[in-house]
């Protein structure tokens, strides 16, 4: 155990803590300003910002200090390290500092995406000096014209701090960023020909601390103090980053990732970054549907629960079986929902796992020139696309053991085994084929629960406008039994319901649809789920105890 | 005090002096059997007792830094030779190597045998093409004599010389933006620690000289350590911490002189005798106003200080930040000492590298300052914005990555501190050094 001293305040840090000066400062709030450091990134130690004064504490109880001011980036702590980070000296260096990077900053903050969340603003108020003494006409560099799909660089907003060159450098791996000039003439850059359109280019938008490099599907849509925040996670694949989704309206803008060790680290793929379009598509299932003989009889969402919840009894009574796909899209508590309910109507229901999108091999960062993966893996993106094979696994194997793929219930749906099928959907590149679909063409009653149409829509007699993963609330997860809470921030278009609120209805629930309520069922339930009612869960998600829970094979 | 006897400078004026027969006939690698088979450890010993300064600029102990080396190191160890000679009014080193290649080479073979390396690297000027020619040829010699290679002289000491020609930046000459512009990357200086002798060049260990000092080296095993302490200037005792500033040195005298030159001197000299009795005095009978005592990165000496003597303490009493090169340039009374600081300015803004802010904005910051000022549009308050510019950029010494942030500040501190009834007067009488054809110039 050592011991710092951060402006008087004690901090305890672990004997194999390696922090620097920031970060043992952050630990007892004390904010130490910086610019190019970034805990994913190597340190440069460039921008001068963090300089602090440091000493050490001698075991006689004396204090000496450094001469000079140092970064607090690069300085290591150690047992009886003296931090000061708000004497008069530190205070005239940060005020020359934001002097400096100001003089040739065009401050046109008023069109600028990043202002608001902007470290140059932040930092100049709170500890700028408020005006400059440039009398000379500033420095300006003109932007450039076109360095990536998705991203735009105001080249005379830049600071130099160079984390986007590290970060393709050292995360990325594809190096296509680098700074060109020298002196007060240097500029970031590309090699002519070379954009920065690697997988994970959008995260140079979020570590630039200033309003240089913006994402073109975000530019000038909002202002951010206009955005609501979100904690969610991305169900893109099944890496399950942690992010943020930013809406305002219910109508989301970007969405950003949310430093999650446990889970992705800081940072997310672009694929997951833009893959969220399709909640404001317009082909979206917007009404509920009951169809008798190809008609739609009512659009009623009442009339449409009562008249699925008679088909699923009737199947549970009459002599046809009753079936349902659970998809690997679906929450945990909304898998529970479901398969509770069918299993307590007819203990021989049958439920199956959804089909599971497999997209190509895993990709592992950074690579190098040649395009293969280097050693220390920084970010994964995963094959499995599928957000919850895990959870979804787990309730199915609690209620059927083993799990039933997708091919083995339609197999049984062609054979005419059932009467009655539910069926959910969610991935939103489509989940069944026209062939598939055929399985179904002579059940009786075809329940599809999606947000989306798809090739089954034409033999389904009830049809449950779903929500997509920014509309409900529940748990995922994720490759390694990481289980994290993915939050409601919008909601979804009229006439579409959040999937739990749907099965909640349709199994007789009363009161209001509460996820916690399921988790606390599940918890009890399935043992192998039991963490699920930790409290960690709603920040940065809880480790299952079992890594792999019960059920989930490879 | 007998009259001193040139070393360094011994046979540059010799006919054929860069072959090896004539460095060999003036007795040149004739004991380097005996050195190289003396223990490493013993060798440095005799460098570091001899209180060999480095004559780079910043004066390091050089067998001091030899010792930083990690101890039992498997290998291997790098010596880089720093000959990147880029300090305005510097030209020493240009001399030793355009005249003299084997005495830096057999400097370099003994400072690698104490340091227990086998590769040293060359960073040339680029734009020193005879220096390259001459040393490219020396090194070949040197290869198909036995005296570099495998087994040199049947000792068992390998050592291969990379002759490595610069990219022409003032930043490479930074002991770390040299390592890593020879990796072959743009000249960033490294942040410290890891210094360069616990990591340095392709992350291995090094020792990176200066051509001069490693000039010495040869000369202080050849004659011993009371030979070079009995040149130059004692330790003041009353200062426990200043080794001393022993040895000959290399002193550059340019500027506003009759005879600009490159004179071989005990450490010590003040810069009126340098430019009195080497240099021929001011030119045109004019006085010297300032003189700039290594390089302009080190400040001004005014008229009051010629007597400074330019050793490695010496500067830094007169609040100059050191000796620098010893490259003495000498400005004459009838030159505008905002010109001069103008010069050094734009110098400093051109070379920074980029990399901290202070520094890469600072440098250019200042320049725009004095080309307002020098185009008769100062204000009295920008002297004080000078000051405290360049206070911010080197708040003490060294608290940028690389030092070029304090040399860039040193000489706008020096010169407003030291001449400011000038600068207020250029201002006040609003003065203007630009002609309408650079007005015109620099409005396009």
């Amino acid at each position: 155990m050592a011991t710092v001293l951060v402006n008087g305040k004690e901090v305890e840090i672990g004997a194999n803590e390696r922090l620097n000066c920031i970060q043992v400062a952050s630990k007892v709030g004390e904010e130490i300003p910086a610019y190019c450091w970034h805990p994913e990134l190597s340190v440069v130690a460039s921008c001068r910002m963090c300089l602090v004064e440091v000493g050490d504490k001698k075991p006689d109880g004396t204090v000496a200090m450094q001469p000079k001011l140092v970064p607090g980036c690069q300085t290591p702590v150690k047992d009886g390290t003296v931090i000061v980070s708000d004497s008069p000296k530190v205070q005239e260096a940060r005020k020359a500092t934001l002097e400096y990077l100001l003089l040739n900053h065009p401050l046109d903050c008023p069109t600028c995406d990043q202002a608001g969340e902007c470290y140059l603003q932040d930092y100049s108020f709170n500890y700028g000096r408020g005006y400059s003494r440039l009398n000379e006409p500033k420095n300006i560099k003109p932007d450039k014209e076109y360095i990536g799909d998705q991203i735009t660089l105001f080249t005379d907003r830049c600071i130099m701090c160079t984390r986007c060159v590290r970060f393709t450098r050292e995360i990325s791996g594809s190096a296509e960023l680098q700074v060109v000039s020298r002196g007060s003439h240097e500029e970031i850059d590309i090699f002519p020909g070379h954009p920065v359109n690697n997988p994970l280019a959008g995260n140079v938008v979020d570590i630039c601390p200033v309003g240089a490099l913006c994402s073109k599907d975000f530019l000038y849509q909002q202002r951010v103090w206009w955005l609501k925040s979100t904690n969610s996670v991305c169900t893109g694949c099944s890496t399950g980053c942690s992010i943020t989704v930013d809406q305002n309206e219910d109508r989301v803008y970007r969405v950003k990732p949310r430093p999650n060790p446990q889970a992705q680290g800081h940072f997310m793929c672009d694929e997951g970054r833009f893959g969220w379009k399709y909640t404001h598509s317009d082909q979206r299932l917007v009404s509920p549907e009951i169809r008798v003989n190809g008609q739609v009889s009512s659009r009623d969402w009442d009339q449409t629960v009562i008249s699925v919840r008679n088909a699923v009894k009737k199947a549970a009574a009459g002599k046809g079986k009753l079936a349902a796909v659970l998809s690997p899209w679906m929450t945990v508590e909304e898998a529970w929902l479901l398969s509770s309910f069918l299993r307590s109507l007819s203990p021989n229901a049958v439920l199956a796992l959804g089909p599971v999108r497999v997209t190509g091999h895993d990709e592992h960062f950074p690579k190098d020139v040649h395009g293969k993966p280097v050693t220390p893996t920084k970010f994964t993106i995963r094959a499995e696309k599928a957000p919850n094979r895990n959870g979804v696994q787990a309730v199915l194997s609690h209620f059927t053991g083993d799990v039933m793929p997708f091919e083995e219930l339609l197999r049984l749906a062609s054979a005419g085994q059932f009467s009655t099928v539910f069926l959910t959907g969610g991935d939103p590149e489509g989940w069944i084929t026209e062939l598939q679909a055929e399985a179904f063409s002579d059940v009786e009653s075809v329940i599809v629960q999606d947000f989306l149409p798809s090739p089954v829509l034409q033999h389904a007699t009830h049809i449950l406008p779903s929500g997509t993963f920014v509309e409900r609330e529940g748990t995922v997860i994720n490759h390694k039994g990481l289980a994290q809470l993915i939050r409601r921030s919008v909601r979804g278009p009229d006439g579409t319901r959040p999937d739990t609120r749907i099965l909640w209805e349709l199994a007789e629930r009363t009161g209001l649809p509460q996820t916690e309520v399921l988790r606390r069922e599940i918890s009890t339930a399935i043992p192998a789920l039991a963490a699920l009612t930790n409290p960690e869960l709603r920040e940065l998600g809880t480790l299952l105890s079992t890594a792999q829970p019960a059920g989930a094979s490879a | 005090m007998p009259a001193f006897e040139p070393v360094l400078f011994a046979r540059i004026n010799k006919p054929d002096s860069t072959s090896l027969k004539s460095w060999q006939a003036d007795g040149g690698y004739s004991r380097l059997k005996e050195f190289l088979s003396m223990a490493p450890a013993d060798v440095t010993n005799i460098v570091k007792d001899s209180g060999l300064r480095g004559r780079g600029g910043a004066g390091f102990p050089t067998g001091l830094k030899w010792t930083f080396l990690p101890k039992d190191h498997p290998g291997p160890i790098y010596l880089a030779i720093n000959a990147d000679e880029s300090e305005p009014g510097t030209f020493n080193n240009r001399y030793l190597m355009e005249k003299d290649p084997h005495q830096l080479i057999e400097g370099i073979i003994l400072a690698c045998h104490a340091i227990r390396s086998n590769r040293a690297y060359l960073y040339l000027r680029y734009e020193y093409g005879t220096s390259y020619r001459v040393l490219d040829a020396a090194i070949r010699e040197c290869h198909a004599a036995g005296i570099l290679g495998k087994n040199i002289q049947g000792t068992g000491f390998d050592l291969d010389i990379i002759l490595h020609r610069g990219a022409g930046a003032y930043i490479c000459g930074e002991e770390t933006g040299l390592i890593e512009s020879l990796e072959g990357k743009r000249a960033w200086p490294r942040i410290k620690p890891p210094f360069p002798a616990i990591e340095g060049l392709f992350r291995k260990p090094t020792i990176v000289n200066n051509v001069e000092t490693l000039c010495c080296v040869t000369h202080i095993l050849y004659r011993g350590i009371e030979w070079f302490k009995s040149i130059g200037v004692q330790p003041d005792p009353s200062n426990p911490r200043d080794p001393g500033s022993f040895g000959p040195k290399l002193y550059c005298v340019s500027g506003h002189v009759n005879r600009p030159c490159c004179v071989e001197l005990p450490l010590g000299v003040t810069a009126r005798e340098l430019i009195e009795e080497h240099a021929g005095g001011v030119w045109k009978g004019r006085k010297a106003k300032a003189v700039v005592p290594g390089g302009i990165s080190m400040g001004f000496l005014s008229d009051k200080e010629l007597d400074t003597k330019l050793d490695f303490a010496g500067p830094g009493k007169v609040g100059c930040l050191g000796l620098g090169t010893a490259a003495v340039v000498v400005v004459d009374d009838q030159t505008s000492m905002v010109d001069v600081l103008h010069n050094c300015c734009r110098f400093m803004s051109h070379e920074s590298c980029g990399q901290c802010t202070p520094c890469r904005e600072g440098t250019h910051w200042m320049t725009k300052i004095l080309e307002r000022i020098r185009s008769g549009n100062g204000r009295s308050e920008d002297l004080d914005l000078l000051l405290e510019v360049a206070g911010s950029m080197g708040i003490i010494p060294g608290t940028t990555i690389c030092g070029l942030s304090d040399g860039a500040a040193w000489p706008v501190k020096n010169a407003i501190n030291k001449f400011r009834p000038e600068f207020e007067e250029y201002i006040r009488s609003r003065k203007s050094s630009v002609t309408s054809a650079q007005k015109m110039m620099a409005a396009h």
